[in-house]
C-alpha cells in the first residue's frame, strides 16, 4: 500500500520537475534542429538566392528545384545542375562502396583474430589503440596530410619520387582511379579500428558455452566462423551496415578537402554532400547561395537516408520471417507423410 | 607416443596461425602509424631538404624555421596562421559545447528516468527518432536561419549553443542511469529534504561520472575536429577562425607551397589530439562501442 501511495505522490508533485528537467533540450533542439529542417523543406519550394544578400527576391516554384535536379531543364544551367547532382549521387556510392568493403572486411577479421581464444595474440591492447588512433584525428589534418604525400601538387612526395626516378609528375586528383582510390583508402584507414571494435564488442556479447562447446566438438575455426560467430553477429553486421550507409550519404570532410586548389572541387570526387554544401555556402566566390537547389537535394537526401534505413531493417527481417515459415512448411509436410505412413500402417 | 606427436602438432599449426596473424596486426598497425610519423619527421626538415627527400624517417632540426615560415618569412604560407589563436578558438568552442553537452544530456536523461509524466514516452521517442536525422539535412535551413536571418556570421553561439541538445548522448545516459541510478537515493534525499535540482547536481551527477566523463571525452573529439559546421559559420573573420579552418587555408596555398611549413602546421594541428587520445585510450577505446557516431 505504502508503495503505491508514495508513488502518487511521486507522480503527482513531481511531473512539473520531469517537464522542467526536459525543457532545454527540446527548446533548444527545435530552434536549431527542427525549424532549421522545415526551413529545409520550406526553401525547396522557393527560387534560389536571398534578399539579405543582394539577390533577386524569392519567389514561389513549388516543384521546380526537384525537377531541375531530377530531370532537367530547358536551359544549359539547369541541365548542367542536373548532370552534376546525378554524378554527385553515383559518385557518393562509388566512394560509398569502396570505403565500406575493405572496411568490414578488415575489422571483421580483426575481431574474429583478437577475440579467438586459441589464437594468443600478443599486445591485443596496443593494436586496438593503435588501430583506433586514426579516427581521432581531424579530417582536415588527415586530408591535408594525404595530400602532402600525393597530389596534383608538384612538390607532394609522390610526385617528387616520380620524378626523381625520371618519371613525369602524374595529377592524382585529376584522374577518377587514381583520387577515388586514395579517397577510399583513407576513408578506410580513418574507420576500420572503429568497426573493428564494434565488431569485437559484438563478439564478445555472444554467448562464450557456445565456443566452448563447438571446440568440444571439435569445430575448426572456419565452422565456428561459419555457423557460429557471423550468424550470431549479423545483427551487429546489419546495424554497422545502416549506420554507415547513412553515414556514407553525409560523406563530405575527405571528397571536399582533397583539393589541392581549396573548393575547385572534381566531378568525380562530388558527393551529394559536397553538393550541397557548395549551393548553400554563403562567401562562395563562384556564385550567391543557392537555397532553393541545396534545400531540395536536402530534403531528397533525406528521404533516401529514411528509405534505406527501412529497407534495410525490413529485408533482414524478412529473410528471417522466409526461413522460419520454410521451416515451418517442412514441419508441416513431416507431420503428413507420418500421418498417411501410419494410415497405411493401419490398413495393413 | 603417438598422441604426444598429434598433440606438438597441433600446438605447432596453432602457433604458426598466431604469428601469421600477429604479423598481419603488426602491418597494420604500420600501416596505421607510418603515414603520422612520417609527418612528424617531415614537419622538422626545411622545405629545401624535403623537394629532394620527399619521405624522411629520421628527425631533422628545422622545426623553428618551419614554424616561423607558416605565418612569417618570405613564403608565408598563411599569414592568419596563429596556432596560439587556432588553439584557443578551437578550445572555446570544443570547450563550452562538451560542457553544454554533458551536463544539459545528464539532465534530461534524468528528467526522463526518475519522474513519471504524460509525455515521458513519447519525449524519449521523439528523440530515439531524431537521432538518425544527418546534419548535412539540415544545414541548408541552418545557415539560411543563422546567417541570413539572424546576422550570425563569424559568431560561436551557432557553434555552441545547439550542443544543448544532442540526442544521442541522451540515449546513451538513459540506458546508463536506468542500470546504475537507484531511484531510492532519490527518495531518501527527498525525505532529508533536498531540493530537486540540487538532487540532480549533488547526488546523480556523481553517481553517473563514469558515463559523463566517456561522453564528455567523445564530444569533445567531436568538436574539435568539426570543419563542417565551423566553415559554413565563420566566414570571414579570420581572428575567429579556428585549427581546422586554419590548416585547410595554409594547405589550400599552391603558388609556392613550402612543405616543411606545411607539415609543421598539419603536425601542430594533430599532435594535441594524439597526445589526449593517448593519455584517455583506455576509456575512449570502451566508450567506442557504447555509442558512436559513424562516417
Amino acid at each position: 500500500m505504502a508503495s503505491t501511495a508514495q508513488s502518487r505522490i511521486k507522480s503527482i508533485s513531481y511531473a512539473k520537475y520531469g517537464y522542467m528537467f526536459i525543457a532545454p533540450f527540446f527548446i533548444v533542439y527545435a530552434f536549431f534542429q527542427i525549424w532549421p529542417l522545415i526551413n529545409t523543406f520550406i526553401l525547396s519550394f522557393f527560387g534560389n538566392g536571398d534578399a539579405a544578400f543582394g539577390a533577386e527576391a524569392q519567389e514561389f516554384m513549388a516543384l521546380d528545384n526537384y525537377k531541375t535536379l531530377l530531370f532537367g531543364g530547358d536551359d544549359r544551367r539547369s541541365n548542367a545542375l542536373h548532370d552534376t547532382f546525378v554524378q554527385s549521387f553515383i559518385n557518393t556510392v562509388i566512394l560509398w562502396v569502396g570505403n565500406f568493403i575493405p572496411q568490414i572486411a578488415l575489422s571483421l577479421l580483426l575481431a574474429v583474430w583478437f577475440t579467438d581464444s586459441k589464437l594468443h595474440i600478443p599486445g591485443q591492447g596496443a593494436f586496438k589503440v593503435i588501430m583506433y588512433l586514426p579516427n581521432i584525428i581531424t579530417a582536415v589534418s588527415v586530408a591535408a596530410l594525404f595530400m602532402r604525400f600525393i597530389s596534383n601538387s608538384q612538390t607532394s612526395a609522390a610526385n617528387i619520387i616520380l620524378q626523381n626516378m625520371g618519371n613525369e609528375a602524374i595529377k592524382f586528383e585529376n584522374d577518377p582511379a587514381w583520387s577515388r582510390g586514395i579517397v577510399m583508402f583513407i576513408q578506410t584507414w580513418m574507420w576500420f579500428g572503429n568497426t573493428m571494435i564494434m565488431m569485437m564488442s559484438g563478439i564478445l556479447g555472444i554467448n562464450p558455452s557456445l565456443f566452448e562447446a563447438a571446440n568440444i566438438d571439435g569445430a575448426s575455426s572456419g565452422q565456428v566462423l561459419g555457423k557460429i560467430t557471423l550468424p550470431l553477429l549479423k545483427p551487429m553486421v546489419v546495424y554497422t551496415l545502416i549506420t554507415s550507409m547513412i553515414g556514407g550519404l553525409q560523406m563530405f570532410d575527405i571528397p571536399f578537402l582533397y583539393h589541392t586548389a581549396a573548393g575547385d572541387i572534381k566531378d568525380h570526387l562530388r558527393t551529394v554532400a559536397v553538393f550541397i554544401y557548395e549551393q548553400f555556402r554563403v562567401g562562395n566566390n563562384v556564385h550567391s547561395p543557392q537555397y532553393g537547389v541545396a534545400g531540395a537535394a536536402s530534403i531528397m537526401l533525406f528521404f533516401v537516408t529514411a528509405i534505406l534505413g527501412i529497407f534495410v531493417f525490413r529485408m533482414n527481417r524478412d529473410q528471417d520471417e522466409a526461413r522460419k515459415k520454410a521451416e515451418r512448411k517442412a514441419l508441416v509436410k513431416e507431420y503428413k507423410k507420418q500421418q498417411k505412413l501410419a494410415k497405411k500402417g493401419g490398413l495393413e | 607416443m603417438e598422441n604426444v606427436g598429434v598433440k606438438d602438432n597441433y600446438m605447432l599449426i596453432q602457433r604458426i596461425k598466431s604469428i601469421g596473424c600477429f604479423a598481419v596486426c603488426v602491418l597494420l598497425a604500420a600501416v596505421c602509424l607510418v603515414p603520422l610519423w612520417i609527418m612528424i619527421c617531415n614537419a622538422t626538415h626545411d622545405g629545401f631538404h624535403l623537394s629532394v627527400n620527399p619521405i624522411n624517417f629520421i628527425p631533422g632540426g628545422d622545426f623553428r624555421v618551419n614554424f616561423r615560415n607558416i605565418s612569417e618569412g618570405e613564403m608565408a604560407q598563411f599569414p592568419d596562421f596563429n596556432v596560439w589563436t587556432g588553439y584557443m578558438n578551437s578550445l572555446i568552442i570544443a570547450g563550452c559545447s562538451t560542457v553544454l553537452t554533458v551536463f544539459f544530456s545528464a539532465l534530461t536523461s534524468y528528467g526522463l528516468t526518475v519522474y513519471n509524466f504524460k509525455v515521458r514516452d513519447t519525449a524519449y521517442t521523439i528523440i530515439l527518432a531524431v537521432m538518425m536525422i544527418p546534419v548535412q539535412v539540415t544545414s541548408t535551413g541552418f545557415v539560411q536561419f543563422m546567417v541570413g536571418t539572424l546576422g550570425l556570421a563569424n559568431s560561436y553561439i551557432p557553434l555552441i549553443l545547439p550542443a544543448i541538445a544532442a540526442p544521442a548522448v541522451v540515449f546513451y545516459m538513459r540506458q546508463y542511469m536506468k542500470s546504475s541510478f537507484p531511484l531510492d537515493i532519490v527518495e531518501a534525499a527527498r525525505i532529508d529534504g533536498c531540493g530537486e535540482f540540487r538532487t540532480f547536481i549533488s547526488i546523480a551527477i556523481p553517481m553517473c561520472k563514469p558515463a559523463i566523463a566517456v561522453q564528455a571525452i567523445f564530444a569533445f573529439v567531436a568538436n574539435w575536429n568539426n570543419y563542417y559546421t565551423q566553415n559554413m559559420i565563420i566566414l570571414s573573420d579570420t581572428k575567429r577562425y579556428t585549427m581546422p579552418i586554419m590548416i585547410q587555408n595554409v594547405l589550400g596555398q599552391d603558388k609556392h607551397p613550402d612543405a616543411g611549413a606545411q607539415y609543421a602546421a598539419v603536425a601542430l594541428s594533430i599532435i594535441p589530439i594524439v597526445i589526449i587520445y593517448l593519455c584517455l585510450s583506455k576509456f575512449i577505446v570502451g566508450g567506442v562501442a557504447l555509442g558512436g557516431v559513424k562516417e
